[in-house]
């Protein structure tokens, strides 16, 4: 089963996001960037269906400028077995990436599109989705657990109040949401071995995909400031507040 | 579990400036006398390179003019010549300007963030074919059976907090090398058990340090002036208390503005986090400041000893470069030019060495240092710190203009240094201390800052800040010195809290902004600071 995972690189989730000082979007220059934390418990799945056997070839895609490779290299270090970048300028949209991803997986004839449940960066939550969708094939979104038996995945997703698990006939797509598992610290030598392993070049242009970008953002804007909390002495005083300062009861 | 060796001629541990300009001089003498076959790593405890690097900074760019001539092409970050030097005495009410001190006049310096110089320094090294290799902490070092170092370990991953491997766990890889060049700045934690190990510091007088507290603003641009560098000493400590402040308008509206403090500080109620808040509301500091927006916080200690406290370089199988052998200049508040230098020494040695396939136990490092340009300007420098140390501001401002001007450096004695941690006052005998709340707009709470470090560390790991001896906090350091560690950390790292048998310290070492203030100031040398597995710790961005 050949099996393509996405990779995304985005700010690293310990940074302070900053926005831009004219509002068209957030400060990315100098800024620690790192791998999608869900698309590195995607990748993680990913290498141990390889380790158990099920999966025969791993390939790793990411949609980027060239600062992408380092994505891509950690990927490989991880246990990707090839890893290709379709170049992009950054930021690409959920639609545009779906599409590359579906024509990437087409190409390549894959049995599984493992993906991350959402990006950290814009949090759209979309792509796994748009992808299934344009590939016409069914999707586990959210998944916490995976089971691949007889050309078939079931799929334990994280819905609201439980639990809901899904069977589907592969190929299809899942996205990975927190729990599926942890991943893998990265050994130094896989990753002095992962900077000398080629790194496939593809183009949206080659694979006939259209980029313009189909959302217009208008505004970026930090998040009003929350006041500070105050420290009340005891219940009547916490009563009082909450009755005639914040009327919620 | 058995560990992984990896073979490198040349293992560098710290991706800092001296740590790249070794990697880069001895690529750049691999190619020019068709050696190509030098491998050199890098190995950086940050998660990349420049995330851990802090600094003022005014850089004095010689040894960049040195290693690449034509930096300026080759779109350097060094962008903003210092053009505007002040020197303030500042008073609680007012301010006195100073004439500027030689050692302080900043003409042909670059104003702007070390952490940028060394993400381009990396990007030079690794295009001369050097390996870098972030995320990963040299945590140990290997010795040959002759008692040479004969290489590094990496720290292992996925420990559990008792030290016992958890699922996730990877064991550490061991580099071996011909030479391992340690260049992990002030106080780095494999280069102290080597300066023990080989008793390197055994001609040397103490080392004695500082820390410096910084933060970066975004300023209004009517208020932006480029090149502006403002030093500044008195207020807000005594005069007995050695340290000052600094601000540096840079490019993109930015603005460094820090507090360095000698960490010989005596009073164990001084908070060095709360004198550099305090610092920013005087007049003089306040009107750079007001209608910014702060962007980031960090901390981090530097050698302040110079050439008396400065170790011996070699040892068998390495040497240590830069601020890991205390080469920063105190007088002139710069490191970045000796560390950079140092690291080249070190790589004209080793090359010369491994090129000849030499026979000899030394590469003649120590003499090498001697003879460079960096001597003598430590040389010149040295009787400023001690001098201050000794006879407190206005001494040592004295001292300092009859040194500098009427002997020119030349003084026919060396001042000694003295072990910061032995200085401290029981709190019995100190004064006590009020600080003022923070505003929220020049003045801010711990926390707040430590959150704009960036930093970060698994909790599901051995703890890196070890205690020698666990009662010693309790009833040494609580019982005599009130806890100073509560104080004098600039990351909220140490509380005391009161638990079933009494107080207790605890360590929220996740907030560790790697500064090594604790390791230094500990008034029992009771707290050991090693590595974290790699990639965690503080992401300064533009420091």
């Amino acid at each position: 089963m050949k099996v393509l995972v996405g990779v995304k690189r985005v700010i690293d989730y310990n940074v302070n996001i900053r926005v831009k000082a004219d509002g068209t979007g957030v400060e990315t220059e100098n800024v620690r960037m790192s791998t999608n934390p869900f698309d590195e418990i995607a990748l993680e799945e990913a290498v141990r269906l390889k380790e158990a056997g099920i999966c025969s070839e791993l390939v790793a895609v990411t949609v980027g400028d060239e600062a992408s490779q380092e994505t891509l290299r950690g990927a490989l270090a991880m246990g990707a077995d090839r890893a290709i970048r379709v170049h992009a300028e950054m930021p690409p949209q959920p639609l545009n990436v779906a599409a590359l991803l579906a024509a990437i997986a087409r190409e390549e004839a894959v049995d599984l599109v493992l993906l991350g449940k959402q990006a950290i960066d814009d949090d759209a939550n979309q792509t796994g989705q748009m992808t299934a969708a344009l590939l016409g094939w069914p999707q586990g979104t959210f998944a916490s657990e995976l089971t691949i038996e007889d050309g078939r995945a079931r799929v334990a997703r994280e819905i609201d109040g439980g639990q809901q698990t899904v069977e589907l006939e592969l190929p299809a797509v899942v996205t990975a949401d927190l729990r599926l598992n942890e991943p893998r610290f990265v050994k130094l030598p896989a990753m002095m071995k992962a900077k000398k392993r080629p790194i496939e070049e593809r183009t949206p242009e080659a694979l006939g995909i259209d980029m313009r970008p189909r959302v217009e953002r208008v505004e970026v804007s930090e998040p009003v400031p929350r006041e500070a909390g105050v420290r009340v002495a005891d219940v009547d005083e916490l009563l009082h507040k909450l009755r005639n300062e914040a009327g919620v009861i | 579990m058995e560990r992984e060796q990896i073979k490198m001629d040349v293992v560098i541990v710290g991706a800092g400036p001296s740590g790249l300009a070794a990697a880069i001089r001895l690529r750049q003498l691999a190619q020019d006398q068709g050696r190509d076959d030098l491998s050199v790593c890098v190995l950086e405890k940050g998660p990349e390179v420049g995330a851990h690097i802090l600094s003022g900074a005014v850089i004095d760019p010689r040894s960049l003019d040195e290693l690449i001539p034509d930096w300026r092409d080759l779109a350097a970050p060094l962008k903003t010549p210092a053009v505007d030097d002040h020197f303030l005495l500042l008073r609680e009410h007012g301010s006195l300007r100073l004439p500027i001190p030689r050692s302080l006049q900043n003409q042909g310096n670059y104003v702007g963030s070390l952490g940028h110089l060394c993400r381009w320094l990396g990007e030079q090294a690794e295009a001369l074919g050097v390996d870098i290799y972030p995320g990963f902490a040299a945590a140990e070092v290997l010795y040959d059976e002759q008692g040479s170092v004969r290489g590094v370990a990496t720290a292992d991953t996925g420990l559990q907090p008792d030290g016992t491997p958890g699922p996730q766990h990877e064991p550490g890889v061991e580099i071996v090398a011909g030479r391992t060049l340690l260049a992990e700045g002030c106080r780095g934690s494999l280069s102290q058990q080597v300066i023990a190990a080989y008793d390197l510091d055994r001609d040397a007088d103490p080392q004695t340090y500082g820390i410096g507290i910084k933060e970066v603003w975004e300023v209004g641009a009517e208020v932006h002036r480029p090149g502006t560098v403002v030093h500044t000493v008195g207020w807000p400590l005594d005069s007995r208390t050695y340290g000052g402040g600094f601000l540096y308008h840079f490019d993109e509206r930015r603005v460094s503005v820090g507090f360095v403090i000698g960490l010989d500080y005596a009073n164990p109620n001084l908070s060095p986090y709360q004198e550099m808040q305090r610092f920013k509301t005087h007049p003089e500091i306040r009107r750079h400041l007001e209608g910014g927006r702060r962007l980031s916080y960090g901390a981090r200690a530097l050698v302040e000893g110079g050439l008396q406290s400065c170790p011996k370089l070699e040892f068998p199988g390495g040497m240590l470069v830069g601020d890991a052998a205390g080469l920063l200049n105190v007088a002139r508040i710069k490191g970045t030019h000796t560390a950079m230098k140092s690291g080249m020494l070190a790589a004209d040695a080793v090359f010369a060495h491994w090129a000849n396939t030499s026979d000899s136990a030394t590469t003649g490092v120590d003499r090498a240092l001697v003879d460079s340009w960096i001597w003598p300007e430590l040389k010149r420098a040295r009787n400023i710190r001690p001098a201050f140390a000794r006879w407190g501001l206005w001494g040592g401002l004295a001292y300092a203009a009859a040194d500098t001007y009427l002997l020119g450096g030349r003084a026919p004695w060396t001042l000694a240094q003295h072990a910061d941690h032995e200085q401290m006052q029981k709190q019995s005998d100190a004064r006590p201390i009020e600080y003022p709340p923070p505003d929220g707009e020049i003045t801010f709470p711990l926390l707040s800052s430590v959150h704009l470090s960036n930093t970060n560390h698994d909790e599901n790991q051995p703890c890196h800040l070890r205690l020698r001896d666990s009662d010693v906090p309790i009833q040494v350091n609580l019982a005599d010195f009130g806890a100073p560690e509560t104080r004098y950390c600039p990351a909220g790292v140490y509380e005391i809290v009161d638990g079933h048998g009494g107080p207790r310290l605890q360590i929220n070492a996740a907030n560790c902004v790697h500064c090594k203030t604790c390791d230094i100031k500990d008034p029992t040398q009771n707290i050991q600071w090693v590595v974290p597995q790699g990639g965690e710790g503080p992401i300064y961005s533009e420091m």
